[in-house]
This record gives structure tokens, C-alpha cells and sequence, in this order.
């Protein structure tokens, strides 16, 4: 083999990126239980919404479509975080650290593999929801679906980054408590965001979630994209960027 | 089996693969490296040797640029200790064997080629390097097992593969033997010699198993994060009187903690002089 062309330390590279998302979702590939636990419990949780609402459907179409956005939040961030966190325990991202890999490489690895995970996911949900559960969407199911991808990518970016901070399993999966359900409190799905008491509101206006779920609820209750669709949109993709890119300063090559 | 020792090394080049001056690395508020100055040349096998804990991981980590609060000067290859370029020119094995237990041998070696080779034009060549790797560390029969179904021995020794992959100048290999049955041992080492010999690459290799200490062309004995001698093994045993390295070691040892008053880096250099 000859050693002229790889010296290159671009912090990201196609064919590394791609080949860190090929080994992730092979490591997945060799543990079905887990792809068909992501997979099948968002969709088992509508089922079992749309009976519980049985006799109030519209509660079930704001709930529903909230959930849609949630679902592929929570799970990305476990599987990332437990994930990410295996890296850092195993050596194997010392190892990768020492080789020519950008901390880019690996970031936009992970993000994609379980993006792609998070495409089926969503796909899946929302494919059962729309036309076996008749959740009421007057938007266009695609956008649900980009809301839902967004979401993914967001909880993939939490997920890396409170890896950093766990040192073992059982702590980072105390980080879902942490992170999660406050969002999921004060996120709408419980009572709309302006009921809330104005303290809990106004730090409801500076979490994610809020803007995943509300993205969500415009989709289902307009025909087109709306300004406000847009906005929340971007605010989910501008955190995920902002945490990805705090993820990555938590790489560190050298450790002590 | 060839005496290792007596093997002529190839010709040196006039600068060292690894040269360090006043190396010095504490972790939190302990020093496990004081003040080290050493040079490791191109082309041989270097030991670096010393009971657990006296600090050869920390070493090896400073020589590949994982060691944080690291001062002093280390140059390795002609560039700082850490230097990006040096990423793909220098292979490391932690003790640890470092592998992802969910894939098997074949597809972690696939995936590491494919960061230190990457491109769809590589991919005959990496497949060759992989499938190569995987004999050298005689896996070739399980190269379809899951790493995590793997023993304790064969699992480090797909690790070792890892490092095998492309063609490193400097092998840096924490313990890489440690577990392995004496066959399995035997065969390694001769790899590592044709590593040497054949490529003219530059291994450091640790190791607390003191027979091992005999296959390298020279050695470095550490403890307790300072460097007790420098020298090939025969010289070594020639300087202490001793049969065998452990003895020229066991000797070094007390002499050290004979100087008590001094330090023992003092108590190797008078070993120096009386030679």
C-alpha cells in the first residue's frame, strides 16, 4: 500500500463519514432486537393512543402528531448516547482518534446512520398513523416527515453530547430524565404553551422540543408550509447544528 | 528458533524515530513520568520494560499523541508527539484489546482500513490489507466471528491486526502478547522482526514478561516513571554480571534503592560510567 494521499487531517472527509454510518448501522445489524424495539414501539404507542381517544378523536390528532415529532427524539437519544458513550469506554475512540479521522467524520457518521434509522422510524409511524389510525393531518405527511427527521437528528445531537458527561450506562440513561421530560412537559403536549404559568412559558420558549411540536401542530392544521412552519424548522435544525458542534468539543484527542 | 538478540540491525539513520528530552507527564496530582530523556532508533525493536504501574502505558500514549498535560520535548518521526500528519503513519494497540465487540473480525478491520485508506479506489487494496492483517495474526479461520464471541487472546490479537492494516513506520504495542499462549507468542514476535527487518519500520513494544526482553534489539527499563537503562540486552547483562535480563534488572533495581539518598535516574547514569 502506499502512504502518499491519506495525510490529509480535513476535519471532514465523504468516505470516512460514510464509512463511520456504514459501521454504525452494521454494529446495529447484528442486534435485530434492538432495530425492531425502535421501530415497532413508536407504532405500538399510536395504536394504543388512537383507542384510548376512541371517543374523542380530535384529542388523538393533536396528541398523535405531537408524538410523531417525540418518538424519534427520545429514541435517537438513547441509542446515541449509549452508543457514543461504548465509544468513548471501549478505546475504540482513542483508537480513531488516533488515526487520520476528523472529529467531523465521526459526528456526521453517527448522524447519519441513525438518521437513516430515523427516516424508517418515522416513515413507519407516520404511514400507520395517517392512514390505519386516521389521524386528521390537513398538511402534507412529507412535512410531518421532515419535522420528524429534524427531530431524529436532534436527538442524535443531545444524545453525543451528554455521552461526555456520563461515565457509565447507568448514568447516561439517567440523562433522559434529565433532558427529556422537562421538555416533554413544557413542550405543549399536555395543555397548549400559553396556559402555562408565564415563568414555565417563558423556558418552555427556549427549549427544542417546543418548536418540534409546534412545527408538528402547523403541519396538521394547514394546508401549506406557513412562516411559522418555516421558523420552527429552522429552530429545531439550528439546535441540532449548535449541539452536534458541542458534541464534537467533547472529542477530545488527547485525554489524561 | 533464531536468536533474536544477535540479529545484525539494519543501518540507522542519523536521527532517531522517537527522541524525548525532559519528558514529563503527571496525571492529576501525580508525576508518572519525571523528566525522561531517551532516544528510540529507526528500523529495531525496542522494549520497553518494567513492572505495572510504573508508567510504559503513559509512555506509549505520550508517543502517540493521546497523553494530555504532557511537557517536555518528544519528537517522534521528525514531528511533535501528536502531529496530525503522523495520524496515519503510526500504528498503536492499547493494552485493552480496542475493537468493537459487535461487529465481527472482517468488518472491524474493514472499517479502520477505510479511515486510514479511504476512497472507492482503495477498496481492492484494503481488502487485500484486511484479508493479509487477519493472517498475520493467524484469525483467518474466525474472521467471520462476532469480536465480542471471541477469547480474551484472540480478541487482542484482532486489535493488533487493526494496527497491522497499511503500512505504519512506527508499531507503538502496549502488551500485545500478554495472555497468549507460547506458540501464539513465538509467532508474533517473528512477525514483529519481519516487520522490522522487511519494512524498516520502528517498533516500541512493552511488556512486563522479561523473556520477551531478549528478542528486542534494545530495551528501556522503566520504574516508577523513570528510565533505569537504556541499552541492548547484551550489553545489559554484560554491565550487571547477570544470565538473563531479569537478573540485570533485579540488579538495576536494588542498586536503585541501594542510592536511595539519590534518585535512580542518578544511580542508572553512574551505572553508565562504570561500564
Amino acid at each position: 500500500m502506499t502512504t502518499t494521499k491519506h495525510t490529509d487531517a480535513r476535519a471532514l472527509t465523504y468516505s470516512r463519514t460514510t464509512a463511520t454510518a456504514t459501521r454504525v448501522l452494521r454494529q446495529l445489524g447484528h442486534d435485530p432486537r434492538t432495530i425492531a424495539l425502535l421501530v415497532l414501539i413508536p407504532c405500538v404507542m399510536l395504536f394504543l393512543l388512537r383507542y384510548v381517544f376512541d371517543g374523542s378523536p380530535h384529542v388523538f390528532d393533536s396528541i398523535g402528531a405531537s408524538l410523531l415529532g417525540i418518538f424519534p427524539l427520545i429514541t435517537m437519544f438513547l441509542v446515541t448516547s449509549i452508543a457514543t458513550l461504548r465509544e468513548r469506554t471501549s478505546g475504540t475512540l482513542e483508537r480513531l482518534l488516533a488515526m487520520p479521522l476528523g472529529k467531523g467524520d465521526l459526528i456526521a457518521g453517527y448522524a447519519l446512520a441513525f438518521g437513516t434509522l430515523a427516516i424508517i422510524q418515522s416513515a413507519l409511524a407516520t404511514g400507520l398513523a395517517v392512514w390505519f389510525l386516521d389521524l386528521d393531518v390537513i398538511g402534507s405527511p412529507w412535512l410531518l416527515l421532515i419535522v420528524a427527521l429534524l427531530d431524529a437528528l436532534l436527538g442524535t445531537a443531545l444524545g453525543l453530547f451528554v455521552s461526555a458527561f456520563a461515565s457509565s450506562e447507568y448514568q447516561a440513561v439517567q440523562f433522559m430524565p434529565a433532558v427529556i421530560f422537562p421538555q416533554l412537559l413544557l413542550c405543549g403536549l399536555f395543555t397548549p404553551r400559553p396556559d402555562m404559568h408565564p415563568a414555565l412559558e417563558a423556558i418552555s420558549n427556549v427549549l427544542p422540543m417546543s418548536y418540534a411540536v409546534d412545527g408538528m401542530n402547523e403541519v396538521l392544521l394547514h394546508p401549506d408550509m406557513t412562516a411559522v412552519f418555516v421558523r420552527d424548522v429552522a429552530i429545531v435544525a439550528g439546535c441540532a447544528l449548535l449541539v452536534l458542534t458541542l458534541g464534537a468539543a467533547t472529542l477530545k484527542r488527547r485525554t489524561t | 528458533m533464531m536468536n533474536y538478540a544477535s540479529a545484525e540491525p539494519p543501518p540507522r539513520p542519523p536521527a532517531p524515530a522517537i527522541h524525548a528530552q525532559a519528558l514529563t507527564v503527571t496525571r492529576g496530582p501525580r508525576t508518572v513520568l519525571r523528566d525522561l530523556d531517551f532516544a528510540v532508533p529507526h528500523g529495531q525493536i525496542t522494549g520497553l520494560l518494567g513492572p505495572s504501574g510504573c508508567g510504559k502505558s503513559t509512555l506509549m500514549r505520550a508517543v502517540v499523541g493521546t497523553q494530555a498535560k504532557a511537557t517536555g520535548t518528544l519528537n517522534v518521526l521528525g514531528h511533535p508527539a501528536g502531529h496530525a500528519t503522523l495520524r496515519s503513519r503510526i500504528g498503536y494497540v492499547t493494552q485493552a484489546p480496542s475493537v468493537y465487540d459487535d461487529l465481527t473480525v472482517r468488518q472491524n478491520l474493514a472499517y479502520f482500513a477505510a479511515i486510514l485508506d479511504p476512497g472507492r479506489t482503495a477498496a481492492d487494496r484494503r481488502h487485500e490489507n484486511v484479508t493479509r492483517a487477519i493472517a498475520d495474526v493467524d484469525l483467518t479461520t474466525h474472521a467471520d466471528a462476532l469480536a465480542g464471541n471471541l477469547s480474551g487472546g484472540q480478541r487482542s490479537r484482532v486489535s493488533l491486526a487493526v494496527a497491522l492494516l497499511g503500512t505504519p513506520e512506527l508499531l507503538v504495542l502496549d502488551e500485545p502478547t500478554v495472555g497468549l499462549d507460547p506458540v501464539l507468542r513465538r509467532e508474533l514476535w517473528t512477525l514483529f522482526h519481519t516487520i522490522a527487518a522487511e519494512r524498516g519500520a520502528t517498533l516500541l513494544i512493552s511488556s512486563h514478561v522479561m523473556d520477551e526482553a531478549e528478542r528486542c534489539h534494545r530495551l528501556l527499563l522503566m520504574r516508577e516513571g523513570e528510565i533505569l537503562a537504556d541499552d541492548t540486552p547484551e550489553a545489559l547483562r554484560t554491565r550487571t554480571h547477570s544470565e538473563t535480563v531479569e537478573a540485570a534488572f533485579l540488579h538495576l533495581v536494588d542498586k536503585a534503592k541501594a542510592t536511595a539518598t539519590t534518585t535512580p535516574t542518578t544511580a542508572a547514569h553512574q551505572e553508565e560510567t562504570t561500564r
